[in-house]
């Protein structure tokens, strides 16, 4: 959910001006906002599952240190969603485990 | 090789003020940073600061930002972003990747200013999506203008446990309560008298038991605790939140420090194990100076004065000052530093930096 209207801020003007592609469905997103808030924005909130035990796992430190809210972008594994910012078109996985490169079989 | 005079890694209040200092003195300054834009967690800082009309009390953190980046601007102080630091050399060389190309920049002297991170907690679904740190919500309505969840349970009664429940509400979410282990608040008595006025409840002696959900946080079973630390039996409730946030402190960002050598010293109330610095923010190495949490975790206004502290005693080594200007510009920044180290929070934070200042001048603890 975004935050249109703020007592500090005021309104939030900028546009939806992206869309990217998160396991196959269309999310509207804004150029330069960390991909993780586009995500949280869109209500997705799980980001990838462990090797092992598969559990579930989303945005905690947000500055790019703890790894946890890795996802494949672009082909590309474990690319930090909170600070990797969105461009338009940019497809985003679910990353299963540790990830695969886009021409890995 | 790329070299500049003086290279400023982080571009944070204390990255940034430390530049200004070097720039105004006439020294040619590089910072340099890992994201995508300069001012470090100054954006996401909409509450007015404390202290003095010096210390820009009364203004809003990310106002002081948009004034430095103002003067950051001014100066023709270079600013390299997207630029993480994965290496400092002896010979003072900071390696850092940009566009996925490695890169070397050669300095005479090296500030670091690399900041700190939210420490994490650990309780059975602590790993679940919609458990985070506080700061990385605080980013997330602030900036970013996203609500990480509707209901939210905070944990932690410092100043960003504090801080950050209010401006979660004034983004439109419901903290349904903060809680703290201790048996008393941990910050400001203003920022908690809010939170209350709000109507949110805070408990005291009261910690995370588990938080339940399948793929996300379907809800949270705090306990209290008794004089002991222990659970209370029977004394278990369940809250219904989506997202729980967690504000138990900071650590310092160290490695680029224990990678060039410096010694080090522990002391908890800083946040753990710190440089070793000297009255210029000089670390054990010399020429390699630090300022802001890196050097003891506080808050953007000693981390904005530790910047122009280092800054100045840099320009000084260079021979940019003479001896006699830079004392008189060193003892104002004190003076002013000093201030925002008084009463009951800023008091205990002096003595922790002084014992450490003691320490790194050759004295005992």
């Amino acid at each position: 959910m975004r935050v249109a209207k703020h007592p500090i801020l005021g309104d939030d003007k900028r546009e939806r001006d992206a869309c990217i592609v998160v396991d196959g469905n269309k999310v509207s997103a804004i150029t330069g906002e960390p991909i993780a808030a586009a995500l949280l924005a869109a209500g997705i909130r799980k980001f990838r599952v462990t090797p092992r035990f598969g559990n579930a796992r989303g945005l905690f430190c947000g500055i790019g240190r703890c790894t946890d809210c890795v996802m494949t972008v672009d082909g590309q594994p474990n690319v930090r969603t909170c600070v990797t910012p969105v461009k338009d078109g940019m497809i985003v996985e679910t990353q299963r485990g540790l990830g695969k490169w886009a021409d890995e079989p | 090789m790329k070299t500049t005079l003086v290279a400023v890694i982080g571009a944070g209040p204390a990255g940034l003020a430390a530049a200004v200092e070097v720039a105004r003195a006439g020294g040619q300054v590089t910072i340099i940073d890992e994201n995508a834009k300069p001012g470090g967690q100054l954006f996401k800082q909409i509450h007015k600061f404390f202290g003095s009309r010096e210390h820009m009390a009364g203004v809003r953190g990310f106002h002081i930002g948009e004034q430095l980046l103002a003067e950051i601007k001014k100066l023709n102080v270079e600013v390299l972003l997207d630029s993480p630091v994965y290496a400092l050399f002896p010979d003072k060389t900071v390696g850092y990747i940009h566009h996925k190309k490695e890169v070397c920049l050669h300095a005479e002297k090296i500030i670091i200013a690399s900041g700190a991170s939210e420490n994490a907690l650990a309780f059975p679904g602590s790993t679940l999506p919609g458990v985070m740190g506080a700061g990385a919500a605080q980013t997330l309505i602030n900036v970013n203008r996203v609500l990480p969840g509707k209901k939210i349970l905070m944990i932690g009664s410092g100043n960003v446990g504090l801080i950050v429940s209010y401006q979660l509400m004034q983004a439109g979410a419901d903290v349904l309560a903060l809680i703290e282990a201790a048996p008393q608040i941990g910050g400001y008595g203003v920022h908690a008298a809010k939170i209350r006025r709000a109507g949110v409840p805070i408990h005291v002696s009261h910690t995370v038991k588990r938080v339940i959900g399948d793929d996300q946080v379907e809800s949270v079973e705090i306990v209290e605790l008794d004089s002991q630390w222990q659970p209370v039996a029977s004394s278990e409730k369940i809250l219904a939140v989506d997202t729980v946030c967690i504000a138990v402190g900071l650590t310092p960002l160290t490695e680029l420090a224990w990678l060039m050598g410096c010694e080090f010293a522990y002391v908890p109330s800083l946040g753990g194990h710190v440089p070793k610095h000297d009255l210029n923010m000089e670390t054990t190495v010399p020429g390699v100076f630090i300022a802001g949490d890196i050097s003891g975790v506080e808050e953007a206004s000693t981390a904005m004065e530790e910047g122009r502290l280092a800054g100045t005693a840099c320009a000084e080594a260079l021979g940019l000052f003479d001896r006699e200007k830079a004392r008189e510009l060193k003892t104002i920044i004190w003076e002013r530093m000093n201030a925002l180290r008084t009463g009951p929070f800023g008091e205990g934070r002096r003595k922790a930096k002084d014992q450490l200042i003691g320490l790194s001048m050759g004295g005992h603890a």
